[in-house]
């Protein structure tokens, strides 16, 4: 299949008073038309700055984008001059937030909102925008939509809100939709609502879609392939089915380890990860996960592990490095 | 899993109401209320833990405030260790405070940026004069610190110093403090990265089996609520839809709200196959609620007698009730038979 788009090495670097944060170092990936790309990571792991990175939205300063390359269509992102980047963003890219309560304007109706994204990249008329921003709110499930058109934000609920968003990202086609964890701030019949939402979508757009967040239990339901993140750096890539089954980063499997699950015995303690997160300011040497790390060796504080392929995942862990592997094979386990 | 003291439950709450007066009805016109709380029933055991989940708005936080007095119950009795709990005095009430305590959800606004976390922590115990000497109250937070797994190095930082985790194992700490019976656990959790949730879940287990303490453990996440609890309550709208032993609820979910809560989890397993009860449109209105059984505008089963009579809570089997016109009881050797 094509690539739609391609992330190559790309950095993103705070430059803050305590020094500089390497929000997101070294990430590559790659999303096929039509997939889905999970991105999971605790807080402060880099995951909604790597989808900023690919927006240009970073702030700068103090954040700065240092290197890498973002293939769309082959063409680098990056490079692009802003006018050429604002035809991108919304058009062919689109983005839902979070927090629907304040990524809406709350001094428009959210039909003039749906519409003002229609007549800047389609070049169309207000009546066309507008009838496009009722047939948008119709398709993303809201009751009535020929009323609902004329009302403002504080007159919908979360969810609608969020239905909101999601009729406006798609309200231009885009051939890519990232998702900063747009359920995190619904509940649960809701959240289960919009990701029946965005899947319908997906089959009938044919769009690609980046979703991020920090539930393990969103990923596995809409996600093709997954990205793990931990401290700026992707841990571990595998298709989905893969991960779940077969984690290989130690973190990974802790990640997995620490969710209580409905279909479990009592008996099964909470297996949790120790520790938290460092400082991005104060990493710790060698690999960043292992002050946390229950299969950590002397070698882990010293040396950086390098990506690699190991059981069809890309891995990021001095356990599957050939070279010194041996130490976790003297029934250290 | 524990002993339930059947004979005389630690608390025991009847009819629990909360109205918040948001309209004063001008000229005769009926007064308008939020019905926060809206008439709940439930006891809890010592030592013992009820789940109480719900989605916002629902009246689980208020209702794990009433229960405290920290919002004065609009009606309802609340019998709290042998003892009318609702007709104390206020300084009764403050002595009588100290069995029982509260963790709050955000553990980022729930601690005063400007005292120590040893301060902090010992406040409680300043306000009931529980210690004569300096030395005695400090060996009493060092332990607590112990407990919780703080390190009383950090006793003379000031809470923004810490991690959210580490925030909310003082907030745990704090709680601690007078020994209390029961601790109002308001969405402890939830703010918490996954990796630190466990962390706090299985402190408080911990805490549990050595202190015995009972757990009101108020929370949206179903998962979370089946691991730590005894005994679960769902709420709607301001009432218990549903009450049972933790088992019996995710066995043999019976409310259509029950059923549907549970389907809406998403599994962190690519592979499980549900079918997916979708629950249509919002939450109505807690100011404005619907007539007879207030999950009938949502409720895939609804017939148009559930609009009319309100159901009220009926015991469908062992210790598991459930508030539903059409809900049958079920003997564990025939299977739940769902409406």
């Amino acid at each position: 299949m094509e690539k739609l788009i391609e992330v190559k090495g790309l950095k993103t670097y705070f430059y803050t008073e305590d020094g500089v944060v390497k929000a997101v170092d070294d990430v590559s990936f790659s999303i096929e038309k039509g997939k889905t790309l999970g991105i999971v990571g605790e807080s402060g792991s880099g995951k909604s700055i790597t989808s900023l990175s690919i927006m240009r939205l970073v702030q700068s300063p103090p954040g700065k984008i240092v290197g890498g390359e973002v293939l769309f269509h082959g063409k680098d992102l990056l490079k692009l001059p802003i006018s050429e980047m604002r035809q991108v963003r919304g058009n062919d890219i689109a983005m839902i937030f979070q927090e629907p309560m304040t990524s809406l304007n709350p001094v428009f109706t959210i039909g003039r909102q749906i519409a003002e994204a229609v007549i800047l990249h389609q070049k169309t008329d207000k009546k066309t925008a507008w009838e496009k921003a009722v047939q948008m709110l119709s398709l993303v499930g809201i009751p009535n939509p020929e009323k609902r058109v004329k009302e403002y934000p504080h007159q919908l609920s979360g969810g609608m809100r969020q239905r909101v968003m999601i009729a406006m990202a798609l309200s231009c086609s885009p051939e890519l939709l990232i998702c900063d964890e747009p359920t995190t701030a619904l509940d649960v019949t809701i959240q289960a609502q919009i990701l029946d939402l965005i899947n319908a979508l997906k089959q009938e757009t044919g769009a690609a879609i980046i979703m991020i967040t920090h539930a393990l239990g969103v990923i596995a339901e809409v996600a093709d392939d997954v990205i793990v993140m931990y401290c700026g750096k992707i841990v571990e890539h595998a298709e989905v089915h893969a991960l779940f089954k077969n984690p290989l980063h130690p973190y990974t499997e802790g990640l997995l380890q620490s969710i209580p699950k409905l279909n479990q015995s009592d008996d099964v303690k909470l297996q949790s990860i120790p520790g938290m997160v460092p400082k991005m300011t104060q990493m710790p040497e060698g690999c960043p996960f292992h002050p946390r790390c229950k299969y950590a060796k002397e070698i882990c504080t010293k040396r950086q592990p390098e990506n690699l392929e190991v059981d069809g995942h890309i891995v990021r862990c001095l356990k599957y490095d050939p070279e010194c592997s041996e130490l976790w094979k003297e029934g250290a386990r | 899993m524990k002993e339930q003291n059947k004979a005389a439950p630690l608390l025991e709450v009847q009819g629990l109401k909360k109205w918040f007066l948001v309209q004063k009805g001008l000229f005769g016109r009926p007064n308008r209320y939020v019905k926060a709380v809206n008439g709940v029933d439930f006891t809890v055991g010592a030592g013992e833990t009820l789940g109480v989940v719900g989605e916002s708005g629902c009246g689980k936080s208020t209702m794990g405030r009433s229960v405290m007095r920290l919002i004065e119950p609009t009606e309802g009795k609340i019998r709290f260790d042998g003892e009318d709990f609702s007709a104390l005095t206020p300084q009764e009430l403050r002595k009588r405070r100290s069995d029982m305590q509260i963790i709050f959800q955000d553990p980022f606004a729930s601690l005063d940026p400007r005292m120590t976390v040893g301060d902090i922590i010992a406040e409680p115990m300043d306000i009931q004069r529980l210690h004569a000497n300096r030395s005695e109250r400090e060996d009493h937070v060092i332990e607590l610190c112990r407990l919780v797994g703080l390190d009383p190095d950090y006793l003379k930082r000031y809470a923004h110093e810490f991690s959210g985790g580490q925030r909310q194992r003082i907030g745990i700490a704090r709680s601690l403090a007078l020994s209390p019976k029961l601790i109002v656990c308001d969405e402890p959790v939830s703010a918490l990265d996954v990796s630190i949730q466990a962390q706090v879940i299985n402190l408080m287990e911990e805490i549990q089996q050595k202190r015995g303490v009972a757990y009101i453990f108020i929370s949206h996440d179903l998962s979370v609520v089946k691991y730590i609890s005894d005994k679960v309550a769902v709420m709607y709208l301001g009432r218990i839809v549903e009450i049972a032993p933790k088992h019996s609820l995710y066995d043999h979910a019976t409310h259509p709200y029950t059923q549907a809560l549970l389907s809406a989890i998403p599994i962190a397993d690519p592979d499980s196959k549900r079918r997916r009860i979708r629950l249509e449109g919002d939450i109505p209105s807690p100011m404005n609620l619907p007539s007879g059984c207030c999950f009938h505008t949502r409720c895939p089963y609804a017939t148009p007698e559930c609009a009319e009579n309100e159901p009220e809570l009926k015991l469908i089997g062992k210790d598991h009730y459930c508030a539903c016109l059409h809900a049958k009881s079920y003997s564990s050797a025939d299977q739940a038979e769902k409406i």
